[in-house]
């Protein structure tokens, strides 16, 4: 997993390597200078040697000056490497993001994406820096002491080794304990922060209900919650800051003890040489320290690492097959035996055994109520899912046979939750086709009926669209899209319930417009309003997953009942919404 | 320690809005001061100690060699009587240090722990109380990254930055009288290095704030690029538009890396900087003290300057700790200034007094009473007299010539006048932004109207308590939000003690209880994530059976049936029928079917009802209604 992450390091590989180099080099000055300052104190100092504090004085300045160098690059090539992991990590994430098939997209949802892309890229960048600016220093500092310690005093250093395997074991043993606790603790943090996000978001609700003290309840419960597994976590944390001291402390007075032996009866260590042993002390054991915080920094971007992990790793489920077709022939449709269940394992499929034949350039209304399968019905036809039983042919050809590409472009779809994206109308409108000129652009918004209002923008088609196009009203968006859509000059053409916020008036005029304009282009309109459907060459009647009927209207209306009912229901009371072509009232 | 980037931004600042920081610190200590004063002088007493006993464990290398050995060298004394009390004398004041410094650290834990809960839940309690305005001004984002983001910051700056800021304070100071003890002309050194230290992290720190500045922008845009194309991946699928998309992306992404690099390569340097400051410091001093202990001027022994020499680093330590804070500091000084405004928002006024109480009656008396009786009396506390009344809910409401506006030079509603007798079904009709919704927000108060008056059964509803007039009315929004929870749980919204049997038959009113019973745990089944594993229309039918729970007597419903296709509705229609007996209805609908049978529509445009009657009279009328319902349109 970590391996997978840190193949996405690619040019920024160079910068990672030379980083704990350079690390090394700043590590390993700093481990000189307290010899030099033991040399200092011994030969300089304690002789009364003036020339001596010179010439080791300068050595040490040499050695700062070196540390410097070292220290800088390091901090220079860490954040050359973890900013570049992080922009690769985001943008093969992206990339991958980009193959997913509708499969894919559905398993995560829109949040969860955003932030693997962001706060968890930036906890990996966090870590990555750290380890490879402390993680090599850490590790390094400890052996290059405790081999000078080694040589200055064999007895006393062999304490310092007693006294790190010390620290080490009850290092593991907290994070070790402590690890399940965190988990803990960040899920609850996740279940607090979903439960702020339903208030502000349902905010309207709470207060209609007058549920404001039930929330605050519910949440200081939680927030209670949250303060129990954090408090019980850092419990553990913190014996260790009082542990390490002990530890150090006693090595101090060890060292003061036997070192005052050593000076006093053996001859065998000087005083310069105490001095640097108590500085080596110090410098193992606070790196050993930085080795913890390292680690759990780490473990906290574990759970990141994972998700990206996950993003990098899923495979999209829709790829082109060999030898694939580039060439759509016609615009006819044909569903032979087709199943499908958006979960394999469910026990009643989708869409259960759908049998059609759909012919190029007809207008095919489709109908039924919630939930039974229309936008699935629909979807099959551009290979937005893969069917699971029996195929799909356009123009004749198995979907699975064309280039993915191929096919959707030729099968444009007008989806029902449709967005616009920040930019111009005309930009929105040549995803269609980027290559359009402004008169085909226009000849677009002119058959979805958009052009009338577009025109009464004081920007016309260079009009801004803000994110997610909220500057728009409901039937504006609606009608932008079927123009994007349109761009794209395809062979079968698919409105998911793509007018609903479109007044039936205009409604009617993009129909007969389609009609006049493109005649050869099969259209099939999903629709709630029987009005939006019923002058189609035929009908498909959908109920529960099945083809209920599929005819004229004429025929529908002899022998459906459901239909009838719907047909019924809604003429005689027209449905028709305010929403009208008055562009004035909208904004 | 290293600071990469960090969400949550470095927003650059005028000398006000520093000033205002500074305040915000103060707030902040204030408000953990308040809540846990014996612990923080605890904190403070223990610190205090475990820094002098770590200062007296420093000294006693100075006497190690002053005292014990150097003595026993020249005097050949193999005796270690006095090192042995000295080292015992050490132990003590170790074994003190280790003891304050756990209690220190053990506290802490919940003095920090204890003040974000706090802090949380007040935040929480203010924000639920808050008026619908602040939530249509701020972006849900923006609420958001206040629980996560910045109260992370706090929690950094409360647990780790407090203490240790305080740590190193009393280290500096107390290491600072050692020295000036030891050798004044010594400290001086160290302060002169210690000034170049101060200013090469303000220059340092500065500049790669700028950068941080320009990254937290730059990661702006990037997010919302990611944003914007993760919300409509499946258009971009459909329209084979990735490699347009992905080429924008790479561009943001590019930026963001340069700002990132250029910030953190400079952040990154300050520590190393300053720790070879720190050794030419050391050489400074041991260059100059050598020269000064050798001729024996300002009387500075050999033992002295190793002490002196070790304390330098003592002293440098701390300041490096301090710098490195800062950019952690500055992050949750931004962070405490959102969380307090956040506190600091003015919640919801609530100025009514009259009460809404169960009632029943007897000898012809509205009597209050504790069970619910199915009906409800308005309690008026009449200040002047000290007497109460009664006067039973009816549903009568009337609007006498009101106008609204979201901000005061737009106004949206114009004289708007209506009224709704017990148990009438009254529609309105209209375009977008004709103030449909807007109507039926002012009468559960939302929002207050600027001018005329709204009576609830003859009271003046800003006399009434909030709470109470709002479960007075029951609502269904046009967006239905669920909450996490079981089905059961989110019917039962509506009524908190409701029995399974009432939860079943409110989802059979609403005709909801078919697709629950084929989910996999029926009622139990958990929606998570605004239910988003359920259709618009499946959370619609919840969002009724929320409402037919609660039983009130007044109805909102607000396009409840949009996204319910109209077979379906029409089978709601009859638990809708039900539902609506007896009650005083307010309709929005797109769908005139559904409002057909209305005792009164009202047409509204651009904020003004300009046709009112029954379906039959509006027919009759011919105006707009009879455009749009006969279809046959004029187009404007």
């Amino acid at each position: 997993m970590v391996k997978r992450i840190l193949q996405e390091i690619k040019e920024y590989k160079a910068a990672a390597l030379v980083t704990p180099v350079f690390m090394i080099l700043e590590v390993a000055m700093e481990m000189v200078i307290p010899l030099l300052i033991a040399d200092l104190v011994d030969k300089g100092v304690e002789q009364g040697n003036m020339s001596e504090i010179y010439r080791i004085g300068g050595y040490m300045l040499i050695c700062a000056v070196i540390g410097l160098f070292g220290g800088i690059m390091g901090a220079v090539y860490g954040s050359k490497a973890s900013a570049g992991l992080a922009k690769n990590l985001r943008k093969a994430m992206f990339e991958n993001i980009q193959t997913f098939s509708f499969e894919n997209i559905d398993k995560y949802s829109t949040a969860g994406l955003v932030t693997r892309l962001t706060t968890d890229v930036t906890n990996v960048q966090n870590a990555f820096i750290m380890v490879l600016r402390m993680g090599f220093r850490a590790p390094v500092t400890v052996i290059v002491a405790m081999i000078l310690s080694f040589k200055i005093n064999g007895r006393i250093a062999s304490n310092f080794f007693i006294a790190m395997c010390i620290i080490l074991g009850f290092m593991t043993f907290v994070l070790f304990k402590t690890r399940p606790l965190f988990e803990t603790l960040m899920k609850k943090y996740d279940e607090l922060n979903a439960s702020v996000q339903e208030n502000v978001t349902g905010i309207r609700v709470v207060k209609a209900y007058v549920r404001e003290a039930f929330e605050k309840t519910k949440f200081i419960n939680g927030s209670q919650g949250i303060y129990k597994a954090a408090t019980t976590a850092e419990k553990m944390i913190a014996f260790t800051m009082p542990m390490m001291s002990l530890v150090v402390y006693v090595c101090i007075i060890l060292i003061s003890w036997f070192g005052a032996h050593f000076i006093v009866i053996d001859g065998t260590l000087t005083t310069g040489e105490l001095v640097s042993l108590f500085s080596y002390c110090m410098n193992i054991l606070m790196s050993l320290m930085f080795f913890a915080m390292i680690f759990i920094m780490v473990t906290m971007s574990v759970a990141s690492t994972k998700r990206i992990y996950e993003v990098l790793e899923e495979k999209t489920t829709i790829t082109n097959g060999e030898n694939p077709v580039y060439e759509v022939p016609d615009g006819s449709i044909e569903f032979k035996d087709v199943v499908f269940g958006y979960n394999k394992t469910a026990e009643r499929p989708v869409l259960d055994h759908i049998n059609l034949t759909i012919n190029s350039g007809e207008t095919i209304g489709v109908l039924g109520g919630t939930g039974s399968a229309k936008s699935t019905l629909v979807s099959m036809i551009s290979r937005l899912y893969d069917v699971n039983e029996g195929e799909v042919l356009v123009g004749g050809i198995n979907v699975k046979d064309y280039d993915v590409e191929t096919i959707r472009n030729q099968v444009a779809v007008v989806l029902q939750n449709n967005v616009l994206f920040s930019g111009t109308i005309a930009e929105n409108l040549r995803w269609g086709d980027k290559n359009a000129t402004d008169e085909e652009v226009r000849r677009a918004a002119k058959l979805a009926c958009a052009d009338e209002f577009i025109e009464k923008f004081p920007n016309g088609y260079n009009t801004h669209i803000e994110q997610g196009g909220t500057n728009v009203s409901g039937g504006q968006r609606q009608r932008l899209c079927i123009a994007r859509a349109l761009l794209k000059k395809p062979k079968i053409l698919i409105l998911d319930d793509s007018t609903s916020a479109v007044d039936t008036a205009t409604d009617a005029s993009i129909r007969r417009a389609f009609r006049e304009e493109i005649p050869g282009t099969t259209k099939l309109i999903i629709a709630q309003r029987i009005s939006s459907v019923m002058d189609a060459d035929r009908i498909i009647v959908m109920d529960d997953g099945k083809v209920n009927d599929f005819g004229t209207h004429e025929e529908l209306m002899a022998r459906n009942e459901i239909y009838k009912e719907i047909y019924e229901q809604q003429t005689g009371a027209g449905s028709a919404d305010f929403d009208k072509a008055q562009e004035g009232g909208e904004d | 320690m290293p600071r990469g980037p960090q969400p949550g931004s470095v927003p650059k600042l005028t000398k006000e809005q520093k000033a205002a920081r500074r305040g915000v610190l103060g707030r902040l200590v204030k408000y953990v001061g308040s809540r846990y004063p014996v612990q923080l002088v605890l904190v403070i007493i223990c610190i205090f100690v475990s820094v002098i006993c770590n200062a007296k464990g420093t000294a006693f290398m100075q006497q190690l060699i002053d005292v014990y050995i150097l003595p026993m060298i020249e005097s050949g004394s193999t005796d270690f009587g006095p090192l042995l009390d000295g080292i015992k004398t050490l132990i003590v004041y170790y074994a003190i240090g280790i003891i304050t410094m756990f209690s220190y650290n053990w506290i802490m834990i919940f003095v920090a722990q204890g003040s974000l809960r706090d802090l949380r839940n007040e935040m929480f309690e203010k924000m639920e109380d808050l008026p619908i305005r602040y939530f249509d001004t701020h972006a849900h984002g923006d609420i958001m990254s206040i629980y996560t983001n910045d109260i992370d910051t706090l929690r950094q700056m409360i647990s780790q930055s407090f203490p240790q800021m305080f740590n190193s304070a009393i280290t500096i100071v107390t290491v600072f009288v050692y020295m000036l003890m030891m050798s004044p002309t010594l400290t001086g050194v160290t302060i002169a290095m210690i000034l170049v230290i101060v200013f090469t992290t303000k220059v340092l720190a500065g500049t790669s704030g700028r950068y941080f500045r320009k990254q937290q922008q730059a990661l702006g845009a990037v997010n919302g690029n990611i944003e914007e194309i993760m919300n409509g991946q499946k258009v971009v699928k459909v329209f084979c538009h990735e490699d347009e998309v992905m080429e924008k992306f790479n561009e943001l992404n590019e930026e963001l890396y340069n700002n990132a690099y250029r910030a953190n390569r400079l952040a990154n340097s300050l520590g190393p900087v300053n720790a070879q400051l720190g050794n030419v410091n050391y050489v400074i001093c041991a260059v100059v003290g050598g020269t000064l202990a050798l001729n024996g001027w300002t009387g500075l022994t050999l033992g002295a300057l190793v002490s002196f020499l070790q304390f330098t680093r003592s002293f440098i330590m701390p300041i490096m700790q301090v710098s490195q804070q800062f950019q952690s500091i500055v992050l949750a000084m931004a962070g405490a200034e959102r969380v307090f405004t956040l506190i600091d928002e003015e919640p919801e006024t609530d100025e009514g007094y009259v009460m809404l109480v169960n009632a029943k009656e007897e000898n012809g008396e509205i009597v209050e009473c504790k069970e619910r009786t199915g009906m409800w009396a308005w309690k008026h506390f009449h200040k002047a007299e000290g007497t109460t009344t009664y006067q039973k809910l009816e549903g009568d409401i009337v609007f006498d010539d009101v106008d609204f506006a979201y901000n005061p030079d737009k106004t949206v509603l114009h004289n708007i006048k209506l009224f709704a007798t017990p148990g009438q079904k009254i529609a309105f009709v209209g375009a977008t932004g004709a103030g449909k919704t807007t109507i039926t927000n002012l009468i559960n108060r939302f929002y207050d109207i600027a001018d005329g008056k709204i009576r609830y059964d003859g009271i003046n509803i800003n006399k009434i308590k909030k709470a109470d007039l709002r479960r007075s009315l029951g609502i269904v929004l046009q967006d239905t939000h669920l909450f996490t929870g079981t089905i059961a749980d989110n019917i039962r919204y509506g009524k908190l003690d409701a029995t399974e049997e009432e939860v079943i038959a409110a989802a059979k009113l609403a005709n909801a209880d078919g697709f629950i019973r084929r989910l996999p745990q029926g009622y139990d089944t958990v929606i998570s994530g605004d239910g988003g594993n359920l259709s618009q229309g499946q959370r619609q039918l919840l969002a009724i059976a929320r409402a037919a729970i609660a039983d009130p007597p007044v109805l909102i419903l607000d396009e409840a049936t949009s996204s319910i296709d109209t077979r379906t509705e029409k089978i709601v229609q009859d638990g809708m029928d039900k539902l609506m007996h007896g009650r005083t209805t307010f309709v929005i609908a797109h769908r005139l079917s559904t409002i057909r049978n209305s005792d009164c529509i009202m047409v509204l445009d651009q904020g003004r009802i300009i046709e009112r009657g029954s379906h039959d009279e509006l027919i009759t009328e011919g105006g707009k209604y009879y455009q749009l319902y006969t279809g046959k349109i004029q187009n404007a």
